[in-house]
């Protein structure tokens, strides 16, 4: 539709959007391989995994549910400043995102460190006994929120950045796209944790 | 220009989606804790697929991109349930069906 | 066209570097293309030397030149590299990358420095597996595919080399992305979608395959190198695992990955045809739509080459009924092609003659495809040299022949420059030749039921074996005979002009070699492409 604006300028916004959202699809296939192993297992050990997830703490699991997707609001609320030039604001709303990251990233090691301090953590003789169900229940937990928690890791090194450019003003409402395509992989990983949360925590 | 054509989304639809968010959240926690059983699954799956979907639509603009970006997501979706789907021809009916 | 006001060439110009460093932190297409190109054929040649040796070690039972232990590494590394480094960046990374933008009338990639990315994540990955070659347990021997549970207990390198083709599947999805992006945002004024050259079509749906298939190789590999490092047990049955789930989610990835290998080399196919028949090709619409729904059935029939791996009997019969399905593309693709020569003023220059030997080859490689798709005689061939010889029908006699008749044909306009016609020509009657002295005794030998990845093998295979030898040697002759060729070309070749062939596409409008943005004024596109003037 803007083919002069395309072709002409060094910066292409849809086409920039675009090639984030096709790099989202590969984030999302990726977690399909995981959702597959753990479909597939949980149909084989429907008993086993019920019993494994009423170990984990709901709490938390809720907790960092909240906090994840509050996060996604101040995200989308600093892409949303930028562009109606309220660059600090802007710049508040990436700080509390960052915040509400590390925050959830903070109860994750202490979820992870309570369970391994239990001797629970793949190949360890405490998890082998506990048979075959529970021994895929938790080596599908740590990968896929370990996975899952590298992905938020790495949205928090992105919005920092975003935050010096933001800073700089090399980020303002005539150049944003950086910030929004940010905002986009930010609330791909929360979705991903949407998903997350009940096929862990929250087996019936 | 449609650099700009979605900025008249206000703080009071992110903030109502957040609302939508948080009470799906626990209306899937309640669900689980009733014990509906097998629909009990179905349900916090149909509850994340809600709370995803609003995610995609208002906070990742979905809703006001071109037709498009929703196919492509579409193409993407529909390779997810195949390749699942497919696979569960084999473990489902291994063995008999065990 | 080939005046005097010729303009500085891509390679002349300077981009603030000098050296190698204006190649390897260039972020022109061009150049990026032409380094994939090159490092793509020097591997290229690596495996074609392991192959070879391989094949000598085959000319008689029992050891020849090498131990069992050093035949296994060997053909693990040569369907890595043949596979991961040379065959699926080919075309869409070389090639693809050089004229994609010169087709559809751009000035460059839609990113160019994640183009430049993805090339050092290539150059990366393949670094990493050279050095897994060399280090820890040595070269790895489970075969490309890698399959559980011999490559989680293997004491041989297996975790680097998986890391090295992690990092390429990095690459060949940035590759992806960027191609996509490009074709949506980046077509010149006046190119709509039924305009495109038939060969952007073709980069299109391979773009999707390697945007939305090569992540699952990446969780496949990953949980690999995860189960060797820290034992999750989840393809162990012993801890509730399930094996069959590695082969499930490896081909998950990698049948749709054969059409990232075959689908841009149908693309060139169509390019060649048109232009040497000197008549529109038949059938646009319908080559286009082939090309989008084989990279979408190929999603549905990964199962195929599971049939023997003990998978649930439902499963398998829909998975050989679903191959059938890949067939009819594949099919109308090949008829249309013969339909655009028919009654066409045929000139059989070294392009088209490559791609004549592609449609031969190819056919017989998809219909040898449709005996082993079903179910019941795959059961009799699977795991046999039947199979090495189909995939190397399909691989070697379909890609990279066409991968070579669009060298030749694009030839002139990447270097500005002609080869000879004649050893062109001779080089490729001497591969044809020599490929299938050295292929076609393998189907023979697969269905007498010689097993496939066996380092020696019963006296009564030994004709079938020393006749495919001998081919091999053929074939490394067209080899030579063709990049000797094209290399000398290359310094001391005629200049060629801007459009030797007569070409209709757009990237035979601006000058040999292209300027650095391409265009010095973006073209304005009014009608479909492959018009030729009587």
């Amino acid at each position: 539709m803007n083919k002069e604006h395309s072709l002409n300028k060094k910066t292409d916004y849809t086409g920039s959007k675009q090639g984030m959202w096709m790099f989202l699809f590969t984030e999302l296939l990726l977690f399909t391989g995981m959702f597959l192993l753990y479909s597939v297992f949980r149909s084989r050990y429907q008993q086993e995994f019920h019993a494994a997830s009423s170990e984990l703490s709901r709490t938390i699991g809720t907790l960092n549910t909240v906090i994840l997707l509050t996060s996604s609001l101040t995200m989308a609320l600093s892409v949303n400043a930028i562009r109606k030039d309220k660059n600090k604001i802007s710049l508040i709303f990436q700080g509390l995102t960052v915040f509400f990251g590390l925050f959830f990233l903070a109860n994750k090691f202490f979820e992870w460190s309570a369970k391994i301090h239990h001797g629970i953590y793949p190949n360890s003789p405490g998890l082998l006994a506990h048979g075959k169900g529970e021994t895929m229940f938790y080596g599908l937990y740590y990968l896929m929120t370990g996975i899952h928690g590298l992905h938020v890791l790495a949205g928090i090194v992105l919005l920092l950045i975003m935050m010096v450019l933001t800073k700089k003003g090399s980020l303002n409402s005539d150049s944003f796209v950086r910030l929004e395509n940010s905002g986009l992989y930010w609330h791909l990983v929360d979705v991903i944790w949407v998903y997350l949360f009940p096929v862990f925590y929250l087996i019936s | 220009m449609n650099i700009n054509n979605n900025n008249n989304i206000g703080y009071k639809t992110y903030l109502a989606v957040w609302c939508c968010l948080m009470i799906l959240t626990a209306a899937t926690v309640m669900a689980a804790g009733m014990g509906f059983g097998r629909y009990g699954s179905l349900a916090s799956v149909l509850i994340a697929s809600a709370k995803a979907g609003l995610i995609l639509l208002f906070f990742m603009h979905l809703k006001y991109e071109t037709f498009v970006f929703k196919l492509m997501l579409l193409a993407a979706i529909l390779t997810m349930a195949v390749i699942i789907g497919l696979t569960f021809f084999d473990v489902g009916f291994r063995d008999g069906g065990r | 066209m080939t005046g005097a006001q010729r303009e500085m060439s891509f390679y002349e110009s300077g981009n603030g570097h000098t050296g190698i460093l204006s190649w390897v932190l260039s972020t022109d297409h061009k150049r990026i293309g032409l380094l994939y190109l090159f490092s793509m054929f020097s591997f290229f040649f690596v495996a074609v030397i392991l192959g070879l040796l391989m094949r000598l070690e085959l000319i008689a039972p029992g050891p020849s030149i090498m131990t069992a232990e050093s035949y296994n590494a060997m053909f693990t590394v040569h369907g890595v590299i043949m596979i991961f480094l040379f065959i699926i960046p080919g075309i869409p990374a070389g090639l693809g990358n050089f004229m994609l933008p010169l087709q559809i009338g751009a000035r460059d990639m839609a990113f160019p420095r994640i183009n430049l990315m993805s090339w050092w994540f290539y150059m990366t990955g393949a670094i990493v597996i050279i050095v897994s070659l060399f280090t820890g347990g040595g070269p790895p021997d489970t075969g490309w595919t890698f399959y559980v549970p011999y490559s989680i207990r293997t004491g041989t390198n297996v975790t680097l080399a998986v890391f090295g083709v992690f990092l390429l599947g990095i690459s060949s999805t940035l590759t992806g992305l960027n191609l996509v992006t490009t074709i949506h945002r980046l077509r010149a004024p006046g190119l709509k979608w039924f305009r495109m050259p038939l060969f952007v079509w073709s980069l299109y749906a391979t773009g999707w395959v390697q945007i939305l298939a090569t992540p699952v190789l990446g969780i496949t590999l990953l949980l690999l190198m995860m189960e060797r490092l820290f034992g999750f047990g989840f393809f162990d049955p012993a801890r509730g695992g399930d094996p069959l789930l590695f082969e499930h989610l490896f081909w998950i990835y990698s049948h749709p990955a054969v059409y990232i290998m075959i689908l841009p080399a149908m693309g060139i196919v169509t390019e060649i045809i048109p232009v040497f028949a000197r008549r529109t090709i038949f059938g646009y619409k319908a080559i286009a739509f082939s090309s989008l729904s084989i990279a979408s059935v190929g999603y549905l029939v990964w199962g195929h080459h599971m049939f023997t791996s003990g998978m649930s009997d439902i499963s398998r019969v829909i998975f050989s009924f679903l191959t059938f399905i890949v067939a009819v593309p594949s099919g109308i693709k090949v008829f249309n092609w013969i339909a655009s020569m028919y009654k066409g003023s045929i000139k059989l220059s070294s392009p088209l003659l490559f791609t004549v030997s592609f449609i031969f080859l190819f056919s017989l490689g998809g219909l040898t495809g449709l005996i082993i798709g079903a179910l019941a005689t795959n059961i009799f061939v699977h795991g046999t040299y039947f199979i090495v010889a189909h995939f190397h029908y399909m691989m070697f006699g379909g890609t990279a022949f066409a991968f070579f008749a669009g060298i030749h044909y694009w030839f002139p306009k990447i270097f500005g420059k002609m080869y000879r016609e004649k050893p062109a020509i001779t080089s490729c009657i001497v591969l044809f030749a020599g490929f299938n002295v050295l292929y076609f005794p393998m189907f023979i030998l697969g269905l007498e039921g010689m097993p496939r990845r066996y380092y020696d093998y019963l006296p009564r295979f030994h004709t079938g074996h020393l006749i495919s030898t001998v081919g091999s040697w053929i074939l490394a002759a067209g080899l030579m005979i063709m990049f000797y060729n094209l290399i000398r070309s290359i310094f001391i070749g005629e200049v060629a002009g801007s459009n030797p062939w007569g070409g209709s596409t757009l990237e035979w409008t601006t000058s040999s070699p292209p300027p650095h943005e391409n265009f010095t004024e973006i073209p304005v596109v009014t009608e479909g492409p492959y018009r030729f003037r009587k």
